[in-house]
């Protein structure tokens, strides 16, 4: 290398950021070029004044402290943003609540006594499978595995309910939870079509059930129902899929 | 040299000293580095209050982002966005700071060839040094900045600044002889 090539690598010579080739190379002409040497040398002195030079700003501790805060306030407009949109989704659950019920009302005061006691317990099914969507308490047990749902509900009911997974016919098993229907606790079984959800809703019958025996096939606010008996076990399944699908679904859980 | 590597766009260099430790929170993996930050956009922007906005705005930016950033120099990480704000808010404001469009040829033409002058920069006290890195053309100053007060590697630099490590070394050459040239005519005014 020639003195202008030296000095094109001086710099980089100097913050240690060249090979070993070349590092040696320029060792060897610093030593046989006073010129390249001194220019070496100005820029050792002018690296060392910088460094012994007080010139980093620091920063205060008001600068540290309003970052916090702004960090901070970024941080929790998402969240309350959420909180409002919670409270809509709250009155939106209250406004449709008191529709089911006003409905179920209207059922009983035109309905027979054994279709009444089906709406109203239809009524009951649709407000428990719409509360386990608007309140993001879908399952308690969250397993696509029915060996792990089956098993949870032990010790939680006086009963065990069938649980099958139907993944291979396009209705995978999602989970499980406790509810509460026809005044006592009951298995909900949660599957999934596509995007929409499916409750299944089981307990066994009584005695006084003779009336609700009877397969009934609902439309309740947009939503399917559809209810059977199999074995001694009641069933109720829920969703806004198709009338066509949840009739599938159905013959599937049966088989 | 250091190990890098450059995944989805994100910055990730390797360094030791700066790596962040996952599972940290935004503010326990940026705060530490508020000084450099702060020393980066300041010696930028040439006054404390413009380099106070930057860095605040900086740190919303970096927080927005956090969620793309997966560990690596977490500093090399923040200081890039530092230097983006401050470059956003000096081209908007048509800052005359931006006048090195030089090419290496023109460089390497005027490059130290004679005689080399003698400086005795043992006598150059802070004030003198300060003012000549603020009269420097805003690349320059960061590049001796980046190097010189954060230690950064040639190729960290070049991440940061987004130009090939070739431009970093002739940056920091320009640099440093404008500096040694600066000193100097302060020093011999100050000797007439």
């Amino acid at each position: 290398m020639n003195c202008a090539q030296i000095r094109h690598l001086l710099d980089a010579y100097l913050d240690g950021e060249l090979d070993a080739v070349h590092t040696l190379e320029i060792d060897q002409h610093l030593q046989g070029c006073p010129l390249c040497a001194a220019l070496y040398k100005d820029r050792q002195t002018l690296h060392a004044l910088i460094k012994d030079t007080p010139l980093y700003y620091r920063a205060s501790s008001a600068l540290e402290q309003r970052v916090r805060r702004s960090v901070q306030q970024a941080d929790t407009r998402p969240l309350a943003r959420w909180e409002q949109s919670k409270r809509w989704l709250m009155l939106a659950a209250a406004a449709l609540l008191a529709i089911i019920v006003l409905s179920g009302v209207r059922l009983v005061s035109t309905a027979g006594s054994s279709a009444l006691a089906n709406n109203v317990l239809a009524n009951e099914v649709l407000a428990s499978h719409l509360r386990s969507l608007m309140a993001g308490h879908l399952t308690d047990i969250g397993s696509t595995d029915q060996h792990t749902v089956k098993p949870w509900f032990d010790g939680k009911l006086d009963f065990s309910p069938l649980v099958i997974d139907l993944t291979a016919q396009g209705f995978p098993l999602i989970g499980g939870r406790l509810d509460y229907l026809d005044n006592r606790p009951i298995a909900a079984l949660v599957y999934q079509r596509r995007k929409h959800f499916i409750n299944v809703f089981t307990w066994p019958i009584t005695s006084d059930d003779g009336s609700k025996t009877a397969e009934v096939s609902l439309n309740l606010q947009g939503y399917q129902l559809f209810h059977w008996v199999q074995g001694d076990m009641n069933y109720w399944a829920v969703s806004d899929i198709a009338a066509s699908d949840l009739q599938d679904f159905v013959h599937n859980l049966q088989s | 040299m250091l190990r890098y590597e450059q995944n989805g766009g994100a910055l990730q260099v390797l360094n030791k000293r700066t790596r962040t430790i996952p599972g940290r929170t935004f503010e326990e993996t940026t705060l530490l580095h508020l000084d450099a930050a702060y020393n980066l956009a300041r010696w930028l922007m040439g006054n404390t209050q413009d380099a106070e906005d930057m860095v605040q705005e900086a740190y919303l930016r970096a927080f927005k982002a956090f969620d793309g950033y997966h560990g690596g120099d977490s500093r090399a990480w923040l200081l890039t966005i530092v230097r983006n704000t401050c470059y956003t808010w000096l081209q908007r404001n048509h800052t005359a700071a931006f006048n090195v469009e030089f090419d290496e040829d023109r460089y390497q033409a005027d490059c130290e060839t004679g005689s080399p002058e003698r400086l005795f920069l043992e006598k150059v006290d802070r004030e003198t040094l300060r003012q000549a890195m603020d009269e420097l053309p805003v690349e320059f100053r960061e590049v001796i900045v980046l190097r010189e007060l954060e230690d950064l590697s040639y190729k960290e630099i070049a991440l940061i600044a987004r130009v090939p490590l070739g431009t970093v070394m002739s940056r920091l050459a320009r640099a440093r002889q404008r500096l040694q040239k600066s000193l100097s005519h302060a020093l011999n005014k100050e000797q007439l």
